[in-house]
Parts: structure tokens; sequence; C-alpha cells
């Protein structure tokens, strides 16, 4: 039926059996070491997220979700270095008080445009506004001239390039290839004890939930049907008053700030951040994950995002070199075979059985009412 | 047909509108006027611009140079939302609707309200959305379609569909492209019907090739041919110039 919530009953039965999942099954199940690893895939399903909402709904495809994972990460992993650098910590550096690397570049005094990543709430806001405001200049520039499509993708993928490569470059600044590395507390609460990632698993669950939840109020708000209708019919859609270009930046913007987010659950939960996710690979296997787990679906980018980290973590210690290649083999067959992903595959064959099968059990059928009549029934 | 009071102003003001794709010139020094509630007629040949002059109007199309005025609002500046959002409505040739979204949804986007970002975003579906979208549906003959995918909509269903979603906008212009083309004998009729009740208190802008409906409905007729103006007038007028008859109703 038509309804204006915004989850509707399945989906409400969704999100709460991957909230058992999250939050009660994995902890029970795994040891911590196991259930970090679940925590730092759980960032990428961040960017799943967003990718659902800017390629799956909008039709937008973003091959250079790395930049705003890696803009998010950078922020706050600037924020827990300068704490880890305390003049302390430090002391046995030419210039006490500021990160190590820049010691070792032969800086001096800390850059001015680190300066107010000493204050936990300028950095949260950071982590936020930078990527969204890039995600915005970027997504103005390209869709104002009506840059779509191929072309937007192949866009992404040179800044993403770009910015692996300026990171490396000013090393002084940044890090460079190795990236910020022993990140130690978080406001003096040290991040890297058993318990404090736990904590930490807990807490980014909770973000994930949150950003699920945005993008459910955004795919049953009007908007949602907007950008379904102009992944459909651009054209309609702008005689139909609306402007185009600012729904396609908004939802790229959405999708850069939940990737930002992804990131800088990644800098927490992991311990570091270096330019290796922000490039042209990790944002192509950002783009796998949303494929295998449906780029229609919310729940599906994240079931796929951790399904396929977990075959990536298992297969790639015992077949190193084979993996990359299952990982493109699995993409293409993903893509010619089940173009919805794993949520297609769900939607077509397992929904339909247990829908069927609730509906026979459920008292007040009456006896003899065949299963195919009770399938299209079940309307309340 | 007379009108009691000429308006000094006029609703859509077209003048020296002038197109050119690769130095061939679709429309060539073009100049026409419509009237408040006035329905107009654009008749001519294969090739004549006809869709290429309601593309120019609506902002799908960039004018070489010339001008086209809505009341007071120069249309050759302003970018295609703007220009809907001023007041005029296009249906295209090929029913152009949202196949993915049910009729009640394709309706509702089309209702003129929360247009911007925000806006749709805290849109909420009340009272006078829905009432408005079961009345249009209605006329639409599409009341009993309103949860049904447009994919899965006839031809002419989808048509009918196209003109309601034109209908929730309320132009004060409207443009139809070959509204009853492809359609069959009983949905022609049925869509003359429904065309005659939308077009009152709007001034209209029609492209349409039957004569017959051309005749039923029109105050004046514009003959184009080769991107100008071949003849203008009433249809009786038009009907009997030897100009016409000689490039398009002749054969």
């Amino acid at each position: 039926m038509l309804t204006n919530r915004f989850v509707n009953r399945s989906e409400l039965i969704g999100i709460a059996v991957l909230a058992v999942f999250l939050v009660v099954i994995l902890p029970l199940c795994l040891d911590v070491f196991r259930l970090n690893l679940v925590a730092k895939y759980l960032t990428y399903a961040f960017v799943a997220l967003g990718l659902v909402v800017c390629w799956g709904y909008c039709g937008i495809l973003s091959l250079g979700q790395g930049v705003f994972f890696g803009l998010g990460g950078y922020c706050m992993a600037m924020f827990l270095k300068l704490e880890a650098s305390s003049p302390e910590n430090t002391k046995i550096q030419s210039t006490p008080g500021i990160p190590d690397f820049m010691d070792w570049n032969q800086i001096t005094s800390l850059p001015t445009f680190w300066q107010p990543f000493h204050s936990l709430t300028f950095t949260i806001a950071a982590v936020i506004l930078v990527p969204g405001i890039f995600a915005l200049i970027i997504g103005a520039a390209m869709f104002k001239r009506r840059v779509g499509g191929t072309y937007f993708a192949i866009i992404t993928q040179a800044v993403a390039a770009i910015l692996t490569i300026l990171i490396v470059g000013q090393q002084g600044y940044t890090g460079g290839i190795n990236g910020m590395t022993d990140l130690r507390t978080l406001k003096g609460w040290d991040i890297r004890p058993d318990h404090a990632k736990i904590v930490l698993y807990f807490f980014e669950v909770g973000c994930l939930f949150v950003c699920i939840f945005i993008a459910q109020f955004i795919r049953h708000s009007k908007l949602g049907r907007i950008l379904v209708a102009m992944r459909d019919k651009e054209d309609r859609v702008r005689f139909s008053g609306y402007s185009v270009a600012n729904f396609k930046i908004f939802a790229f913007c959405v999708a850069a700030v939940f990737a930002a987010i992804g990131g800088a659950m990644f800098a927490l939960n992991v311990g570091f951040m270096s330019p290796s996710f922000v490039g042209i690979v990790p944002s192509i296997e950002m783009v796998i994950y949303t494929a295998v787990g449906g780029r229609l679906s919310i729940l599906g980018a994240i079931y796929g995002t951790l399904l396929v980290n977990f075959a990536k973590t298992s297969l790639s210690e015992s077949f190193p070199e084979l993996w990359l290649f299952g990982l493109g083999g699995l993409f293409i067959a993903v893509v010619l075979a089940f173009p919805n992903g794993l949520a297609g595959i769900w939607g077509d064959y397992v929904q339909p059985r247990i829908d069927r099968l609730i509906s026979s059990r459920k008292p007040g059928w009456t006896a003899g009412i065949d299963s195919s009549v009770a399938d299209g029934a079940p309307a309340e | 047909m007379l009108i009691g009071h000429q308006p000094k102003e006029f609703l859509l003001s077209v003048e020296a509108l002038t197109v050119s794709f690769d130095g061939f010139k679709a429309v060539n020094d073009l100049s026409f006027y419509v009237d408040e509630n006035e329905i107009r007629v654009i008749i001519g040949p294969n090739g004549a611009g006809k869709t290429t002059v309601l593309d120019l109007i609506c902002g799908k199309t960039k004018a070489t140079s010339g001008s086209i005025h809505f009341r007071d609002k120069d249309l050759t500046k302003m970018k295609e939302n703007q220009i809907v959002q001023a007041g005029v409505g296009r249906k295209f040739q090929n029913p152009s609707i949202y196949d993915d979204l049910t009729v009640f949804e394709n309706l509702e986007i089309s209702f003129p309200r929360g247009r911007t970002v925000f806006g749709a975003l805290t849109f909420t579906r009340d009272a006078v959305v829905r009432d408005r979208v079961h009345e249009v549906a209605e006329m639409i003959f599409l009341k009993d379609r309103l949860n049904v995918k447009a994919e899965l909509l006839s031809h002419g269903q989808k048509q009918w569909l196209e003109i309601g979603m034109l209908l929730i906008q309320d132009p004060e212009l409207l443009m139809l492209d070959e509204p009853v083309a492809g359609m069959s004998v009983s949905e022609r009729v049925k869509t003359a019907e429904l065309l005659n009740r939308i077009i009152k208190g709007r001034s209209v802008l029609v492209i349409e090739h039957d004569m017959k409906f051309v005749e039923d409905i029109a105050h004046k007729v514009t003959v184009l041919h080769q991107g100008q103006i071949l003849s203008e007038g009433t249809m009786e007028h038009v009907k009997n110039d030897p100009k016409v008859i000689e490039v398009y109703l002749g054969h």
C-alpha cells in the first residue's frame, strides 16, 4: 500500500535482524581480534550505504568514494595524531610536540591548517563538512554542466588519483605513503586495548544504524522517488519543475558524508589512516561491495560488504595471488547474472517463499487456500 | 471566435526566434503571439520545426537569437525547471512518464509543491495532495489504476497519465505535442473529450496532424513550413490559403 512512513514492516524486520546480528550474535561468537576486523569491514559499509543512495537510487556511479572515506579518515586521524604527539611523548624529536613524520621532514612548527584539529568538536564538524563541501563543489561543477554517466565516473577516478598523489607527495604535512600511524588516545582514553575496541565497535554500529535510518528516510521521502524518477527520465523531471542538478548534488553529498563517517570510524577502530584507502583501487572495491550486496538495497549493501570482506580475508590468507582475480570475477558474475546483487536474489527467490510459509501458517487462514493465493494476499 | 476585450499584453510573445543546428535553420525568424485563454494549433509538414518551437519555449533547446516572452519573463534566459515554475507545462510526443513509479507517485511528483531539495525531503502526502491526485486520476480515466506501476499501462493510458501530470501542475500555458498520436479510435474520442475539459481557463499550444481534431479545438491555426510561418489565422482562413494547400493540405 501507499504509505509515507520511512520504514515499512518488512524493512523494520530486516533492520532488526541486522541489529541482532551485529549487536548480539557477532560480539558473542567472535573474539576481539575478529570483532575488530568486522569493525574495519563495517567502515566500508558506510561507503556502500552512500553508494546505494547515489548510485542505486540516483544512478550516479562514483568511482572515487575513497576520496571522501580518506578525507573523513584523515580529519579524524589528524586529531588523534596531534593528541598522540604531546610534547612528553615526542621529547626525543628535534621539535617536540609535532607529529613524528613532520619532524622527520624537517618541519619545525605545526602548519596552520593542522592547528584547529586540537579541538574534537572542530574535528567532528570537519569529518562531516570537509568531504561534504568538497562533494558539493565537485557535484556543482559537474552536474550543473550536465556531466554524467561514464564521464562523471572517470572524473571521480581522476580526483581519487590526484588526492592520492597529493597525500603521498606532501609527506611533511600528511605522513606520505605511510599515512598517519601510531594513533593512541581519544581525549585521554586509550583506543588500543581490547575493551576499547569493543566499545568502539558498538559505537560504530550505532552510527551505522543512524546512517541506515537517514538513508531510509531519504528513500521514502518524495526526494527518494524523485531520485528514482531521475534515473529513469531525467528530462521529464526537469519539466516537472525540479532542478535535476541540485538533487544529484544532494545525493552525491549524502554519499560523501556517509563515506567520510566510515573513514573516521576506520581511523578510530583500526588505529591508522593511509593513502592506500583513498585511491582508485579501494574506491572500485567499495563499488564492488555495493554491487554484490545489491545497489538498490540499503541492507543488502551492508551484507555485501561484510561478505566480500570476509571472503577477502580468508581467501587472501590462503591464496594471496588468486584473490584479486576472484574479486574481479565476482564483480563480472554479479553484474551479468544478478544485477541487483544478493538483495535481488533474496527478493526474487527467498522472500516469496518465506511470505508463503508465514501466510500459510497464519491462524485464521481457512484450510485449503493454496499458497499461490496467499502469496498475493498479505496486505495489512 | 471573438473575445470580448483584447488584452493589451499577450501571454506569450515569440519574436524573431531563430535556431540553427550546424548552419541549418530549423526555426527561422519566427514571430507569433498567443493570447490569454487562446487555443493555438501549430500544423505543418514533417520537419517544419513544430516540435523545435515547443523545445525552444520550454527551454529544452537554446535559441540562437530572438526572444520568447511569457508575460514579463524572457524564457530564453531561464532554465527548464524555472520555466515550468513560471507556468509553462509541456507534454512530449512519446509518453514521457516515470516507469518505475506508480500512477499515484507519478502524479504526486508533478504536484507543484516541495520542488527544492529540502522541500522534497520534508514533503508530506497530506489530504490536499491525495484529493488532488484522486481528482486528476478520475479525469484521466486512471482512478482504479493508482497503485499500478506506470510501465504496465497501455500506450493510451500512458498518454493520459502524462496529460494528468501536466494538469496537476496547473500551468497557464499548456503545450501538447501530438496528444492523440498512436491512439486507438475510442481512446482518441476520450482524449478529445479530456482535452476539451482541461483547456478551459488556460492558453494552449498544440501540435497535431489530425485535422478533424484541429478544427474542433483551434481558435487560431499557425502553419509552419521550413521553420517559418506560411500562414496564420482561423481554420477557415488557413484551409483556403493556396500556399497551405500546396505544401500541406493538398496531399
